[in-house]
């Protein structure tokens, strides 16, 4: 067996895993083994977690429950390092407006929401380059200069009900949470491995935290 | 502190390998589409469009294996058009490390491909291709037409009624080419760009005519676009995709520098 440290990225069929996989792997060298599973069994057994996401609420919700993945992903945000991406942070949230009312996981309380916007010349959905302005240090910003663009995609945004769990936040018309953090769980809306230089050291950071 | 405007260079890929020309002086194989994108992805590219020209179904595999590659080494969207025809097509793309396939004339064949695309892989990877033509005489007022064939044949559909149907279906984002620019330098057919733009809310991507770095800023500011896209600017070494981010930021654009 290898004693590299063994991240799972949970696949439920909804996003590019693949993208997000040879992100991790580009910058895990030997520090790390990078699996892309839809075993409960292997996201049990892993060292760390990285549980992405997208589409719709409801699809990923539903594939969740379909695969049976929906209480190893449960378990696994409460006792290890944990990385949600994009739909893998709205889905941790108690309840998403999306498709017109979705219950979620739940560990974080808190809702998601719709973008509504004003001003007409801000576009819907919310796809580009923005800045994370990070509310609080944390391992995972190591290195990552403060304000730096990540690349993001999405039409709604999680509302935390406790705000102490914001780690970075972001304004499109609206300043909304970009990123939390909770004991081994951290989460982004934006997508790292899309997100150049700024988003590889978030994967670098990520493989060498210990979930503290 | 708000969403930066994009810069997304263009690459024509034929069989696997990159034409129209791109030349730099120090890179080793100027026709090999992986070290041109990662030539962009170094300059600061927000992102990488190939448009796959392949004019053969037999060699369509060719471009699978450019996008693998590609995925493996630049960690910034990338999107593929070009024959992009059923769902089958968008997975494989996708699979292969896409973020999000151009669709052009599959949607104007088979309008319900658009929202079946969007049901499976979510609007966020779904880009539609919107090629027009002005049909307006100068003394009417402006009509755009959409024209299939690289841009030979009209097919009676408005430009603007085209895009709010594509948006209802659920596109995430529209790339309108001017026909009548495509290849010319003359500039973004800007009122074309401002009157889609005006029109949705998803994004739409200004393209066409690009010969000069102003061009770029005008698409943003007086096309209302939130993305340009250029090919043969940057091809040929002409400009590079850092110093097009300086102009555009000289135009008080917001940009990732």
């Amino acid at each position: 067996m290898s004693s590299r440290k063994q991240i799972a990225v949970v696949d439920y069929g909804m996003g590019n895993l693949r993208s997000v996989a040879k992100a991790a792997e580009h910058v895990a060298g030997d520090l790390a083994e990078v699996t892309v599973t839809q075993d409960p069994q292997v996201v049990h057994n892993a060292d760390a977690i990285i549980f992405p996401g997208q589409g719709a609420a409801k699809a990923c919700m539903q594939a969740l429950i379909d695969t049976g993945l929906e209480h190893a992903v449960q378990q696994a945000a409460q006792e290890k390092p944990f990385l949600g991406i994009c739909m893998g942070l709205q889905v941790l949230f108690s309840h998403s407006e999306e498709n017109e009312g979705v219950d979620c996981l739940n560990i974080l309380p808190g809702t998601v929401t719709q973008f509504q916007l004003e001003d007409p010349s801000l576009k819907i959905p919310h796809m580009g380059w923005n800045q994370v302005h990070q509310t609080q240090d944390h391992p995972l910003w190591h290195k990552i200069p403060q304000d730096s663009r990540f690349y993001f995609v999405h039409s709604y945004y999680v509302q935390p009900k406790h705000s102490d769990i914001i780690s970075g936040q972001t304004t499109h018309g609206t300043s909304f949470t970009s990123a939390v953090a909770q004991d081994n769980l951290f989460a982004i809306q934006a997508h790292p491995e899309k997100s150049a230089e700024v988003g590889l050291q978030l994967f670098t950071n990520f493989i060498q935290w210990n979930g503290q | 502190m708000s969403l930066a405007k994009r810069i997304i260079p263009c690459l024509d890929v034929d069989n696997g390998r990159v034409v129209k020309g791109v030349q730099f002086v120090d890179i080793r194989d100027a026709g090999d589409p992986v070290e041109v994108a990662k030539r962009y992805d170094q300059q600061g590219a927000d992102e990488i469009t190939f448009l796959d020209i392949t004019a053969t179904s037999d060699n369509r595999g060719t471009m699978v294996h450019v996008v693998e590659e590609v995925a493996s080494q630049v960690f910034i969207p990338l999107t593929v058009g070009g024959g992009i025809r059923s769902v089958d097509d968008i997975r494989t793309m996708l699979n292969a490390g896409a973020d999000k396939v151009a669709i052009n004339s599959a949607a104007i064949f088979n309008p319900g491909f658009v929202q079946e695309a969007c049901d499976a892989f979510g609007s966020q990877c779904i880009v539609i291709a919107i090629d027009a033509k002005k049909v307006s005489t100068p003394d009417e007022d402006d009509r755009w037409e959409i024209f299939t064939h690289g841009g030979r044949k009209p097919t009676g559909i408005d430009a603007i009624e085209w895009a709010q149907k594509m948006e209802e279906l659920g596109a995430g984002e529209l790339l309108v080419t001017s026909m009548d620019r495509d290849g010319t330098k003359n500039g973004f057919d800007l009122a074309l760009t401002r009157a889609i733009a005006d029109s949705v809310k998803i994004p739409v991507i200004a393209s066409g005519g690009v010969g000069k770095l102003e061009h770029l800023a005008e698409g943003i500011i007086e096309g209302h676009a939130e993305a340009v896209l250029a090919a043969s600017i940057f091809h040929f070494g002409e400009y590079t995709v850092e110093e097009a981010k300086r102009a555009m930021q000289q135009q008080g654009i917001e940009v990732r520098l």
